[in-house]
């Protein structure tokens, strides 16, 4: 089953300029991995070290945060769309 | 998309946007996104800084911020470049934190504001091994002689 997921500005040089791409999988997690399997590139991006999705990652399903669902095991059906929408945080060094 | 020449050209008044911004949010950080084509920035969209970790040293652009920052950037006709963010009396440098949080391709635009005044405005490129920032060149900034900072207090 193929699902689309959209792709922020920032990682669609990892996509081929591509704003939506195809990947496989029955849950989050198969999808990503599938993603991060067919473009290698933004697996640094997605992933932590510890190979855990960065904190200002967020994936949804349709309009919803999976942190609010089964986070990497929601279960994906036929029609949806995943979407990967950054969190854009810094700040200054020191307390 | 991405400045192969890691720099970014600021369009008339969009220095001075995001200077007013970090004076006007002082001593909190101010941020907003950069929106342009190539590595010339037309617009800064100042957005709200909704980090619940202590706005005068972080910032967070939630993601349905970041989202009306990609339809922003659509309805002008261009692409969202980059973000800009404001240190409070701290030098226009990227900090651990900027960097543990930075995104490729993106221009980050750092603007020191000092004891309430916008001082040096700088511009940084994520390396693509994540390992650190590369600083690139800022042309447009119409106010970069500035006059020396006053000491910091505090």
């Amino acid at each position: 089953m193929a699902t689309k997921i959209l792709i922020p500005t920032p990682l669609r040089p990892y996509t081929d300029k591509q704003e939506a791409v195809e990947a496989q999988g029955a849950t989050i997690a198969e999808l990503l991995a599938d993603l991060t399997t067919k473009h290698a590139g933004l697996k640094a991006h997605l992933y932590n070290e510890q190979g855990k999705l960065r904190s200002f990652v967020n994936v949804y399903l349709n309009d919803e945060d999976i942190r609010y669902l089964q986070k990497e095991q929601t279960p994906v059906s036929p029609g949806d769309t995943i979407s990967i929408i950054p969190s854009v945080a810094g700040g200054r060094a020191g307390k | 998309m991405t400045p192969t020449a890691k720099q970014s050209q600021l369009e008339a008044g969009v220095a001075a946007a995001i200077r007013r911004h970090g004076e006007e949010t002082f001593p909190h950080e101010c941020c907003g996104a950069l929106i342009g084509t190539g590595d010339r920035v037309t617009a800064a969209v100042a957005l709200p800084n909704t980090t619940e970790e202590g706005p005068r040293r972080r910032f967070l652009v939630r993601p349905s911020d970041y989202r009306t920052a990609e339809q922003r950037a659509s309805e002008l006709g261009g692409e969202l470049l980059g973000f800009y963010h404001s240190h409070p009396d701290h030098p226009a440098r990227p900090s651990q934190f900027d960097l543990d949080h930075a995104w490729p391709t993106f221009a980050y635009v750092i603007v020191s504001v000092m004891a309430g005044a916008a001082r040096d405005m700088t511009v940084w490129f994520l390396k693509e091994d994540r390992s650190s920032f590369d600083e690139g060149t800022l042309n447009g900034d119409e106010n970069s002689d500035s006059d020396p900072a006053p000491p910091v207090h505090g």
